[in-house]
């Protein structure tokens, strides 16, 4: 019975993603914006949710696989440096054999490069605790963003605008729908693989390293190779969506669009956690109804959307800490295969 | 000349940041809370301190008037924010003082401006060695003004009633709070005293360095470092290693070139904790 309604709530979602660009083709671009969103929720719950390493440094990844796309498209077939130093996508024009070509390497390679990045720094970074790794992680994004506004083969201070999307194809619908299907797969590839950690072992693992690290590894888990394991997969998915949104938004700054620690590092944190930690629906929840809130409100307080945003994360941080679907699991315990017998509501009564 | 020039800049910035680091030592040793939006509040006060020189008085009055309205700024806080995150998660009250520090950039952007401002102190400079080193007189008065006001607070903590309250509660809460001392009162205290001490050190940037809305951050990052490398409630550490920080920044500055200056203070910040983290697990323990 539920195998049925899984197949049709499933079929029924990747069938309303397909036809969205078309239903709300004038919303392309947000809901790419929404797609990216959704994956970068969901590998931070698997580490901060699942895992329990609160992070702020999956901006990091995310940065880094936005510079390395741009930076591999050009660099395949043009001079990077020449690229950037001075509007070189005026003089250097991208065939459209090439910017496939491009993005397809450049996709491959800001996946893999951030998860090694990940697996090289974790071991020093993962073996500290709690608040410790919380601030470290901050501070890695932020001098990482400073870093690259440093550098100047990737456009340093002034940015680095991506290869445009070829001249020769002339439908102009084509943009979009391109970025929007690229980032839908990542959704879905992203899906499907948290699905299915959810139900391995790695899960329990990652939930005992959450609970109490010291018992999990007296029980002879080896925590810091499955910490690693866990941080490499979410930098391998920030990777992607970092690569996509660089080609979708066309031009990346060092500190306002890739390592955005400001927005989306803090978006991340805050749509994981408004959807639930520790869920595999909470961070999509969360992600869809931060989206629409953001989208739907910040034009009409503009200027305040940072202070609301501010607010928004003192307020659900801390009164609302569990998510919605802590809320929800609260509320309904029966709808999670939770079984509640006359005894146990006996002793919750007792408790209260 | 110019190692003399960096080592004089750095060590009496340095006496700046152990300032704000000895209010960031006292708050998390009392209420076991890391405020990111420590920084902030030091761009608040000096902003403060930039507002009365606005309106024509000497910006260095602003190191008696900004603690006085920061205190009461960390009070509301307090009863605002913090009291309902200060039994829970670390985690929790990391990112509530997070979305803090938000609303208080943006807040200050738009009273403000987005502009870089410096309130003109015109203390003039102090030349040295044959006119090779400049020392700015504003620089030599910060740094005398935090030692001042350090040393008045340390023995403020010594001898008075609330001093020994704020330290009972924090050796044990709960049995301070049997033997009769109010540890809410406590902890409002505490975010009180230690917004008044970001207030001084900010009306002192705002005399010394520059003020922007946007670069609270750094000042949470660099005390954070000073109290990890220095622990809590040890004021000397916290001193020294205040202007050892301020030393590396100076000849960061000088040797990689302005741009990577705070993200050498981020990177800093990355490789102190990783040292530390090998240096415990030797002992198998780690930082708490």
């Amino acid at each position: 019975m539920t195998k049925q309604k899984d197949l049709i709530l499933y079929s029924g979602l990747i069938i309303l993603g397909l036809a969205a660009p078309f239903l709300f083709s004038a919303f392309k671009v947000q809901l790419t914006y929404l797609c990216v969103l959704i994956v970068l929720a969901m590998t931070w719950n698997l580490q901060g949710g699942e895992m329990g390493y609160n992070t702020f440094g999956n901006i990091l990844f995310y940065g880094l696989g936005m510079y390395l796309t741009a930076s591999v498209q050009v660099g395949m077939f043009f001079p990077l440096a020449e690229w950037t130093e001075s509007g070189g996508e005026k003089t250097f024009v991208h065939t459209t054999a090439q910017y496939f070509q491009g993005i397809g390497v450049g996709l491959l390679v800001s996946a893999i490069v951030p998860a090694i990045v990940a697996g090289a720094i974790g071991y020093a970074i993962l073996g500290l605790r709690g608040h410790y790794f919380a601030i470290c992680t901050l501070g890695l994004g932020i001098a990482a963003g400073e870093i690259a506004g440093g550098i100047e083969i990737i456009g340093a201070g002034q940015g680095f605008t991506t290869p445009p999307f070829p001249a020769e194809i002339v439908d102009t619908e084509a943009r979009g729908k391109f970025f929007y299907f690229l980032s839908f797969a990542l959704l879905i590839g992203t899906f499907v693989f948290v699905k299915y950690i959810y139900g391995s072992r790695f899960r329990l693992i990652l939930n005992a390293i959450r609970d109490n690290e010291d018992k999990a590894e007296a029980m002879g888990i080896q925590t810091m190779k499955y910490k690693i394991v866990g941080w490499m997969c979410s930098a391998f998915f920030c990777g992607l969506a970092g690569g996509i949104m660089g080609g979708l938004i066309g031009y990346i700054d060092s500190t306002d669009v890739a390592f955005d620690g400001r927005e989306m590092g803090v978006f991340m944190v805050l749509m994981a956690i408004l959807g639930g930690k520790g869920t595999l629906w909470g961070p999509v929840i969360g992600a869809t109804l931060f989206h629409f809130f953001k989208e739907g409100l910040w034009t009409l307080i503009l200027g305040w959307q940072y202070v609301a945003l501010g607010v928004l994360i003192v307020v659900i941080v801390v009164y609302f800490p569990e998510g919605l679907m802590g809320w929800l699991r609260e509320k309904y315990p029966e709808r999670f295969g939770e079984v509640i017998d006359d005894k146990d509501r006996k002793a919750q009564v007792e408790l209260k | 000349m110019l190692m003399v020039q960096a080592s004089l800049d750095g060590i009496l910035l340095g006496i700046l940041f152990a300032l704000i680091a000895y209010g960031m030592a006292l708050q998390w040793g009392v209420m076991n809370i890391i405020n990111i939006a420590q920084g902030d509040l030091v761009i608040l006060g000096g902003y403060i301190a930039y507002t009365i020189y606005l309106w024509g008085i000497h910006p260095a009055w602003g190191v008696i008037i900004s603690p006085i309205i920061m205190f009461f700024v960390g009070w509301a806080l307090y009863k605002l924010v913090i009291n309902k995150v200060v039994d829970r998660d670390l985690f929790i009250s990391i990112l509530a003082t997070f979305g803090i520090a938000i609303v208080f950039q943006q807040l200050m952007n738009f009273i403000f401006g987005a502009d870089v401002v410096v309130a003109q102190s015109e203390y003039g400079t102090t030349m040295l060695f044959d006119n090779s080193v400049t020392l700015p007189n504003s620089k030599i008065f910060s740094a005398f003004i935090s030692v001042l006001y350090a040393v008045a607070l340390v023995i403020y903590m010594r001898k008075s009633r609330l001093g020994r309250a704020i330290r009972a509660t924090a050796q044990n809460a709960r049995a301070a709070k049997i033997l009769g001392v109010d540890t809410e009162k406590v902890y409002a205290a505490t975010f009180g005293i230690n917004a008044a001490l970001c207030g001084i050190a900010g009306a002192l940037i705002s005399i010394t360095l520059t003020l922007h809305p946007y670069v609270g951050l750094p000042y949470t990052v660099r005390s954070f470092m000073i109290v990890i490398v220095a622990g809590l409630g040890n004021l000397p550490a916290v001193a020294v290693s205040g202007m050892g920080l301020g030393l590396f920044e100076e000849f960061a500055d000088y040797i990689l070139g302005t741009e990577f200056r705070i993200g050498a203070v981020f990177l800093l910040l990355v490789l102190i904790l990783v040292y530390r983290r090998f240096k415990l697990s030797r002992k198998r323990e780690y930082l708490k």
